[in-house]
């Protein structure tokens, strides 16, 4: 039943309400179209293959790390850029940003002209037995290189929706800035650093360009679908597309509800 | 006690200083002025929140300029009570008792003591989410007296709360002023929190000291024409002698004592105005004539313009006295000041 209210809207709402349709359909059409069009036997089947698993198994792993390095490095940044003013903040905010416009294949090349043997970064790495070049440690690398500005700007906002005068009061009390971190800080912002390590980790395990660059072999599941598709054709590649989307979807829909869980406190 | 010496701060928008303070053991000390003064500043400055560019800040003779916050046991409460969200009432008041060891033993007592003294008992399993405006101030001052902090900084914690949770909290303050060794120091912009809860004051203004002293010297003894402004004296002029005789305009005002010959001005207070009817009525030797220009609506008081040549008045005067004594615009009525009302600075 329509209320009167929508019956009553003017055509302005209208012309929102066909946009907006055809935004969801241009979305979900192809979505559906892909998630259909593989039958459950050749689903199956392609589950039954052991490069299909370790190529999807590669990409969740070498993109949590990355977004688990993020974690580790990218709080602490994430704080600084949150509560302090300081010359050059907007450059530094700017650098940041960076990973998200350049073109992808160019992140692989940059990350490879660092890690070859021409430069000194690459010789002390080669000289550690550090290999970056079609390595698993090539992968987070690069997946920590486009996901970083993802983490950082999430678990920003996070801190920035904290009053500093909570950590004040805590000083105030005796508490050190680690223990005033820990006790009041991170309780009340780990909500968006679950935030921002699925957005990283999300990003992570789209990306192809770069990563075809610096490693092709192993394969993550980007790769293995895009070898499917140049060598047996659209068919052949669905199905693994189908396994990615759905382990996607689901780990995203727990930590999402995770984080979306009503907390204790109102 | 609080000591601060040449102090200097420079923030990219604002910057605060010279100023120099003294504030003794124990004392209730007011900070007033405008938005944007920097008094806020100043308490973070003292609580060890913002870094001094220059000059020295001693607690109880103890130097404390470059400590960092938690070395130097000051409590800090502000407007909005920055309750921890996440903690219960119990947990926020018990926050800070970890790091004070020492303190541990004689606190479990001294926190028993401050939950009633606050009455907060009936709301220790509660998060600060639940707790009316007045319940949530009371829990910050708990939270900050319980560590037992020689000074306490308010930064005002009585202007954003509803009038009734208002006298609840101020009576909160000055009970707890009452029972601890505790030097307080609240900023306000209420003249009424100034003057029931102060022993002395302070006003700022762009970063300086203007006039520091007694609550009721500053009311009625101003030294700066926006000191007499900021209070609220609204009968300020600029004065002409002739001899030992002071003139404003072309009346000549009486005062109880004859003036330095520095001061320059006059001011008196609105309600320090009498408006009669009749021109008998008062024996003041400033008495003059004049007519009622205005008649403005103040909620529970008045304020009654009256102009005396080329000399505008302002009084206040409580509604009852209005309708009774029948004033109206327009009106010729006469004005009377007492000479110790008049202020010279």
């Amino acid at each position: 039943m329509i209320s009167t209210a929508v019956k009553k809207q003017g055509p302005f709402f209208w012309f929102t309400v066909l946009c907006g349709s055809a935004v969801l359909a241009f979305i979900l059409l192809p979505l559906t179209e892909l998630l259909t069009a593989p039958s459950v036997g050749m689903l199956r089947e392609t589950l039954e293959d052991p490069d299909v698993v370790r190529s999807i198994g590669l990409s969740m792993y070498t993109a949590g790390a990355a977004a688990l390095i993020s974690f580790l490095f990218g709080t602490p940044l994430a704080f600084l850029l949150a509560r302090k003013r300081f010359r050059g903040k907007r450059l530094l905010e700017s650098i940041i940003d960076l990973p998200i416009v350049i073109p992808h294949p160019v992140v692989g090349i940059a990350i490879l002209s660092v890690a070859g043997k021409n430069h000194v970064l690459g010789q002390i790495l080669h000289e550690l037995g550090i290999r970056i070049m079609g390595s698993v440690t090539g992968i987070i690398t690069v997946l920590t290189f486009v996901g970083l500005p993802f983490y950082i700007n999430a678990v920003k906002d996070g801190f920035e929706g904290i009053s500093p005068r909570l950590e004040n009061v805590s000083r105030s009390l005796g508490a050190s800035m680690f223990g005033t971190f820990f006790r009041i800080t991170f309780p009340l912002a780990w909500r968006s650093m679950v935030i921002g390590f699925i957005m990283c980790s999300a990003r992570a395990i789209s990306e192809f360009g770069a990563v075809v660059i610096v490693a092709y072999h192993p394969m993550v599941a980007p790769v293995m679908i895009y070898e499917r598709f140049e060598a047996y054709g659209l068919k052949y590649s669905q199905p693994v597309a189908v396994w990615l989307v759905l382990v996607c979807l689901v780990l995203f829909f727990v930590l999402r509800m995770l984080t979306l869980s009503r907390p204790k406190t109102p | 006690m609080i000591s601060i010496q040449d102090l200097h701060i420079r923030l990219s928008d604002f910057s605060l200083g010279p100023l120099d303070l003294v504030i003794p053991e124990s004392e209730f000390f007011v900070l007033m002025g405008p938005t944007g003064a920097g008094k806020t500043v100043l308490l973070e400055a003292i609580a060890g929140l913002l870094t001094v560019t220059r000059g020295h800040i001693f607690i109880h003779q103890k130097e404390v300029t470059y400590l960092p916050p938690e070395k130097r046991g000051i409590g800090i409460v502000y407007q909005d009570q920055a309750l921890f969200p996440h903690l219960t009432v119990r947990n926020n008041i018990a926050y800070g008792l970890r790091y004070h060891p020492n303190r541990q033993d004689r606190s479990g007592e001294s926190m028993d003591g401050l939950i009633s003294l606050l009455n907060l008992s009936h709301l220790m399993d509660r998060f600060p989410g639940n707790l009316s405006g007045g319940e949530k101030q009371r829990v910050a001052l708990a939270r900050a007296l319980a560590v037992r902090p020689g000074i306490l900084l308010l930064d005002e914690p009585l202007s954003a709360l509803d009038p009734n949770f208002k006298e609840e909290v101020r009576n909160a303050l000055q009970t707890l002023h009452q029972h601890t060794q505790t030097t307080f120091m609240m900023v306000t912009h209420d003249f009424a929190d100034a003057l029931s809860l102060a022993d002395r004051a302070a006003v700022i203004h762009n970063g300086r000291i203007e006039q520091v002293g007694q609550v009721n010297d500053i009311f009625q003894k101003p030294v700066s024409g926006f000191v007499a402004d900021f209070v609220g004296m609204k009968n300020v002029f600029h004065v002409q002698r002739k001899g030992p005789k002071l003139f404003v305009g072309p009346l000549e005002i009486h005062l109880e004592r004859p003036p330095a010959p520095a001061k320059a001005h006059i001011a008196v207070r609105p309600e320090d105005i009498v408006v009669h009817t009749d021109a008998f009525v008062s024996n003041s030797p400033n008495r003059f004539k004049g007519h009622v220009v205005r008649v403005l609506d103040q909620g529970f008081m008045y304020e009654v313009q009256i102009r005396v040549g080329e000399v505008n008045f302002k009084s206040l005067m409580t509604k009852p006295s209005l309708f009774e004594s029948g004033i109206r615009e327009g009106d010729e009525v006469f004005i009377s000041i007492r000479p110790a009302a008049v202020h010279a600075f």
